[in-house]
């Protein structure tokens, strides 16, 4: 009814509309990339006991049952300084110089390790105090735990405060598209006034004269939603071949369509949701039958 | 089948438009109601139109309490009544037919309904031959007609006019109260709000007149007296 007439106003409350779905939906992205990123980092997470020159392969199975008794971690890889070599060889291949100044050094630089895989983070810790507090602890070099362990707590960190600046800032959006769509709302009645006279007068029914409002919300929100969907969908589309060089297994477009319904249903619920009740609030509060 | 009982209305903080009145009104009767500017006579009609509620006091019309009335029921209320005002209230973006038609796309009427009904309000108020013209188009007395036409057009039980000839002529006004006259013969009840005092003093009819809020005289052959 009113909605050709106010094509400025409807477009702003569009905008704002899709300003907001875009968030709540970058949100719900944003928890399911993050507890991806967060599982990938933590699958590769492991310890790794780097042993000194002189302790001999022996020893090291040794110690490697004595873990397995006391921690049950999921596995334990032993690699030997050869095989230590031959990775780094193979993965630095294309690399001259790299492999220069391996020839220079003339002798194996690599150390015989143990890289253990726990079947929960929480066992790490348990892991690193038995390795520190036994007697193999002098034919340890190193133990390669805590340099990974705060880029996890980093993450969590970032996602979680992530999460709360777009929730703080979703509450606010959703607030202010609230705003809007009152207004919008109120400017059509205002615009209407005389026919929404008229129709009182002769006993339209309440439903009659403010469904049509109510019907503007509607579309307001389905349209926002679709519009929005489509950023969304062309935005994975498009970067989901640059993220997945940049971490690779995360595949973005795959989470989106994976996620298609419940994506749908976000947009169109908060759309849809935005633009019913702030208009039904107007209707009630500005159209009096 | 239109009763007042001890009725008031305050507006808040402290005015009051009407104060204690009480009277009725029978089917097919032709009242008129006068009194000065701000006497009442346009609350008055607003409490029977339900968009105002009584501060005190009871309404009835046909039966039923107005001021009971929940949001619901409204509505069908108000199909009960047509309603013509100083200001005409025509929608300008729509010719005089249009204006009417609108009305019975309201009220859920059919095309045949529309296409029978339309024709005949026309021609009972004399716009016939001006219907297809726009209300900036028309005369002051032609768009009064048109929404005489409009209250018309689903057969009301009564029929409130407040003040439908302050803006016409002497002409024109003793057209309006012909039309009304006519219409109240056949058989709709009129409720008249004015304070032209020539009006009142020829129809003859019952007036009962207000004077700050107050019912100060009904009579059945009233005259304009203030």
């Amino acid at each position: 009814m009113s909605l050709s007439r106010d094509g400025g106003v409807i477009a702003t409350t569009i905008f704002v509309l899709v300003l907001t779905i875009a968030l709540i939906t970058s949100i719900f992205l944003l928890k399911g990339i993050s507890h991806f990123v967060i599982a990938a980092i933590e699958e590769k997470v492991d310890i790794s006991v780097y042993f000194k020159e002189t302790v001999s392969e022996d020893e090291i199975m040794e110690m490697k049952d004595e873990i397995y008794q006391v921690s049950e971690p999921e596995n334990i890889q032993y690699v030997s300084k050869e095989e230590a070599l031959e990775a780094f060889i193979k993965r630095h291949k294309e690399e001259p110089i790299l492999m220069q100044s391996l020839e220079e050094i003339g002798v194996n630089p690599f150390l015989a390790s143990l890289n253990i895989k726990a079947s929960d983070p929480a066992q790490y810790e348990q892991i690193a105090q038995f390795l520190e507090g036994n007697d193999f602890e002098e034919s340890i070099e190193k133990v390669d735990y805590y340099q990974r362990k705060p880029v996890i707590e980093r993450i969590f960190s970032l996602t979680d405060s992530f999460k709360k600046i777009g929730i703080a800032l979703s509450v606010l959006l959703v607030f202010f598209s609230f705003l809007v769509v009152l207004n919008t709302t109120r400017l059509a009645i205002y615009n209407l006034r005389e026919e929404i006279q008229v129709q009182r007068l002769v006993g339209a029914s309440n439903w009659f004269i403010r469904g049509p409002f109510l019907v503007q919300g509607v579309v307001a929100g389905v349209a926002a939603a679709l519009i929005t969907f489509a950023i969304f969908a062309l935005g994975c589309w498009i970067f989901s071949p640059n993220i997945n060089a940049l971490f690779r297994d995360l595949n973005i477009w795959e989470y989106f369509t994976d996620n298609l319904l419940g994506i749908i249903l976000i947009q169109l619920g908060t759309g849809i949701g935005l633009g019913v009740i702030s208009s039904f609030i107007t209707v009630r509060k500005y159209l009096k039958i | 089948m239109i009763r007042f009982e001890n009725v008031s209305k305050i507006y808040l903080p402290d005015t009051v438009a009407l104060k204690n009145i009480s009277f009725g009104v029978e089917k097919k009767e032709f009242v008129s109601i006068v009194g000065k500017s701000g006497a009442g006579k346009t609350t008055l009609l607003k409490l029977l139109l339900a968009s105002e509620k009584p501060s005190r006091g009871k309404i009835f019309f046909g039966g039923r309490d107005i001021s009971e009335m929940g949001p619901e029921e409204i509505p069908e209320h108000r199909k009960r009544i047509g309603a013509v005002f100083q200001d005409y209230k025509l929608l300008d973006s729509k010719n005089a037919y249009e204006n009417i038609v609108y009305i019975m796309e309201v009220l859920g009427k059919s095309d045949e309904e529309i296409v029978r009904d339309v024709p005949k309000v026309l021609d009972i108020v004399g716009l016939t031959e001006r219907a297809d013209h726009f209300p900036a188009e028309l005369s002051a007395g032609e768009r009064q007609r048109a929404a005489i036409a409009r209250a018309l057009i689903h057969r009301p039980e009564v029929i409130l006019a407040d003040e439908p000839t302050g803006n016409l002529d002497p002409y024109n006004t003793s057209e309006i109260i012909r039309l009304l006259l006519k219409i109240n013969e056949l058989g709709t009840t009129i409720i008249l709000a004015t304070h032209n005092k020539e009006i009142i003093n020829s129809l003859g009819r019952r007036v009962i007149t207000l004077d700050q809020g107050k019912l100060v005289r009904d009579e059945k052959e009233g005259r304009f007296i203030l």
